[in-house]
């Protein structure tokens, strides 16, 4: 069995809620996002969109989701196939990584994230 | 190799979860892009109506669509709708039409 140390809350019934939370946020912000795009923006109207604080907040909330929602669904994916079950001792290396590499992904597009929401 | 419909439906999922962790750089980067100025907010217009970066785009907009639909689908799911064997082949065939028609919508907006 693969323990639940690396997952995102410690508990499956916790990273099965915080993922369909998460998902349903980051849906609504993409709704709206598309909604705007599709309506046709210029750069003043754009930057006037993410000037006031609800589009900043809910900006940093949908990176912050996504953040979880990214944690939860590759751990799911690293936790299936990189497995001690299917390649030995090398499986529990190359996930703990890979969790590492994403981690530090993740991480580097939420600064980057809270850098240009405040940024401009 | 043969899988039901709804295996695909699911592995596809995951494989298009995978491919968004990467494909939000492109995202966060327009997003950085389109807000440090007119210079280059323009640039980026510029940059999107070249033939390989609307792939770009439109590869990014059909994971997120297909992600998006497969993922609806498993909220109805939660909820109990579509749960028999029928259901959930029913479900799979709805995720790959929709997902389809939304993503050839998205490639004829973006040309």
């Amino acid at each position: 069995m693969v323990t639940a140390v690396t997952s995102m809350g410690r508990s499956g019934l916790y990273d099965w809620l915080m993922q369909r939370v998460t998902a349903v946020i980051l849906l609504a912000y993409f709704l709206l996002l598309g909604w705007v795009i599709i309506g046709g923006v210029d750069y003043v109207s754009w930057k006037a969109l993410y000037s006031q604080t609800w589009m900043r907040v809910f900006s940093l909330l949908a990176l912050l989701s996504l953040g979880m929602h990214a944690w939860v669904g590759l751990w799911a994916v690293f936790s299936d196939y990189m497995t001690e079950r299917l390649m030995g001792t090398t499986g529990n290396v190359l996930r703990f990584l890979a969790q590492v590499v994403c981690a530090i992904i993740m991480f580097t597009y939420v600064v980057w994230g809270i850098q240009i929401l405040w940024g401009f | 190799m043969r899988l039901p419909i709804t295996a695909w439906t699911s592995i596809a999922h995951r494989a298009s979860g995978v491919f968004l962790f990467a494909g939000v750089g492109v995202l966060i980067w327009m997003l950085d892009e389109s807000l440090a100025g007119p210079e280059s907010f323009a640039a980026l217009q510029e940059c999107l109506s070249s033939v390989v970066f609307k792939l770009v785009i439109w590869a990014v907009m059909a994971g997120l669509i297909y992600h998006s639909v497969a993922g609806v689908k498993h909220l109805i799911m939660d909820i109990g709708i579509g749960e028999t064997m029928e259901g959930g082949t029913r479900g799979a065939q709805i995720v790959i039409g929709l997902s389809a028609v939304l993503i050839l919508l998205a490639g004829v907006w973006i040309w």
